[in-house]
């Protein structure tokens, strides 16, 4: 039968590029990819205009891989421009998937952001307060630019996902798995996520003993570390809470999982099961002696949860944003 | 804001606090009847999950109450609790929402009285706090 190649389409919202590179990350395979697939558009690597995805039939592009999170009029309107002219349409990467680090930017709106990248930050110059307006008039006429949301938002959230591929960025083997079940035509169930159902852990190199830790340390105040589970060291790692599929290739650097794979399946917070996990291991000596006090002390030691528990998860989680008053 | 009935969820624990509940109705004590309890097994069976939930879906507090220190039928599901609870409190502020709409207690099962003031000190808190601010949808 003479097979018509795949058409795909990549694209990038509120994301650092870094998706990208790991679509090249897959090596020579990419040679593999475009044998069996032509790539209609690609923004980053390839010219091509908006103008030519309008121009497309509805459902025209096989998959469109689309990474980044929404967080102006532009990822919106591209969002749904995709959506409506793809068969397929993945969340690729952290970033789409459970809104990643632009996700963080829920802790604060639009008016929150523009006052600290445009007038507060030290390196700033910007003595006649110029911020960025959807539209604004010039002596040629007016000139528009895309809205900025006070709500950082994932791809499911404006648009009606397939396929989630989560990491930051997603590991090779994943992206390999998922680009070659599309490629034999063998893809999973719409709605899931191109990862194994087991967490980081089950994937660690480290060994685990008795859960029990003393005192919460931040990496950099541990001199030496031990060759066994980073959270029996008292550093605060993710990997529990956290999907796996990526080979816990930051625990091979010595680094704790900071949970970039999304929460666990059938969990609905990532950190909320991190807290569980938390305050399941700490402080358990003499417990039953301790005064209050002395547990707030010791949870304490958490600096910083919500960038810890929520580094790349803000906008997926139960609460999403902080109460803007 | 005169007319304001605060929602509040009671996570109680089978072995003393909802004995305690199960005592104040017994007894005929009077508390606000904007509480609704739900039975677990042992309070470490609450999952801040389960707060986040509740608090999303717009309940304006959320009460847990376990055995005393050294009574917990699991022997230490009550300390796990008070500390995830301490760590959701946190976690809260973060988020703007006031810590306050989170309440830990320790109510035995012969705490009846004690389970009638606490949550009629719960409600006068959370109607002077107002409703909850994720009820109408955090957009």
């Amino acid at each position: 039968m003479s097979e018509e190649k795949l058409k795909f389409a990549f694209y990038w919202a509120a994301s650092c590029g870094g998706c990208e590179i790991a679509v090249l990350d897959i090596d020579e395979k990419i040679l593999d990819v475009a044998a069996a697939a032509d790539i209609l558009f690609w923004p980053v690597a390839m010219d091509f205009k908006y103008k030519d995805v309008e121009d497309m039939d509805d459902g025209f592009i096989d998959v469109c891989f689309f990474n980044g999170a929404i967080r102006n009029s532009e990822q919106k309107e591209m969002a749904h421009l995709l959506r409506r002219k793809s068969k397929v349409l993945v969340a690729f990467g952290s970033c789409a998937v459970t809104g990643g680090i632009p996700g963080l930017a829920n802790m604060s709106d639009k008016k929150g952001v523009f006052e600290t990248v445009y007038h507060e930050n030290a390196t700033i110059e910007n003595p006649e307060g110029i911020v960025p307006e959807p539209s604004s008039q010039v002596s040629e006429g007016e000139l528009t630019i895309p809205e900025f949301f006070d709500t950082v938002d994932t791809l499911d959230q404006t648009v009606e996902v397939d396929y989630y591929l989560p990491g930051c960025p997603p590991p090779t083997d994943l992206i390999l798995t998922a680009v070659t079940a599309i490629i034999k035509g063998e893809l999973p169930p719409k709605g899931s996520v191109i990862a194994p159902n087991k967490s980081v852990c089950d994937e660690c190199r480290f060994e685990r003993s008795e859960k029990s830790i003393t005192a919460v340390k931040r990496i950099y105040e541990v001199e030496k570390i031990e060759d066994k589970c980073l959270l029996e060291q008292g550093i605060i790692c993710l990997g529990s809470a956290t999907r796996g599929g990526c080979g816990a290739v930051c625990m091979d650097a010595n680094m704790p999982c900071t949970g970039c794979g999304g929460p666990t399946p059938n969990s609905l917070d990532q950190g909320g099961k991190m807290i569980s996990a938390l305050a399941s291991i700490l402080g358990l000596e003499g417990e039953d002696k301790m005064t209050d006090e002395e547990v707030d002390a010791l949870m304490d030691q958490v600096v910083d949860p919500l960038g810890t528990l929520y580094k790349y998860g803000l906008p997926s989680a139960l609460i999403k944003r902080k109460v803007m008053k | 804001m005169d007319d304001f009935e605060p929602s509040v969820v009671a996570f109680l624990c089978n072995w003393c606090s909802y004995a305690g509940a199960d005592l104040a109705g017994t007894s005929r004590l009077k508390y606000p009847a904007n509480v609704r309890p739900i039975r677990v097994m042992c309070s470490g069976r609450v999952d801040p999950v389960f707060v986040m939930e509740a608090l999303k879906e717009g309940i304006d507090g959320v009460l847990v109450a376990g055995c005393h220190p050294g009574d917990c039928h699991y022997q230490s599901g009550n300390y796990k609790t008070n500390r995830k609870i301490k760590l959701i409190k946190r976690l809260l502020s973060d988020l703007n929402v006031d810590p306050g709409r989170v309440r830990f207690e320790y109510i035995s099962a012969s705490e009846g009285q004690k389970f009638a003031d606490t949550v009629t000190d719960f409600v006068a808190q959370l109607k002077e706090m107002g409703p909850n601010p994720l009820k109408e949808g955090c957009k």
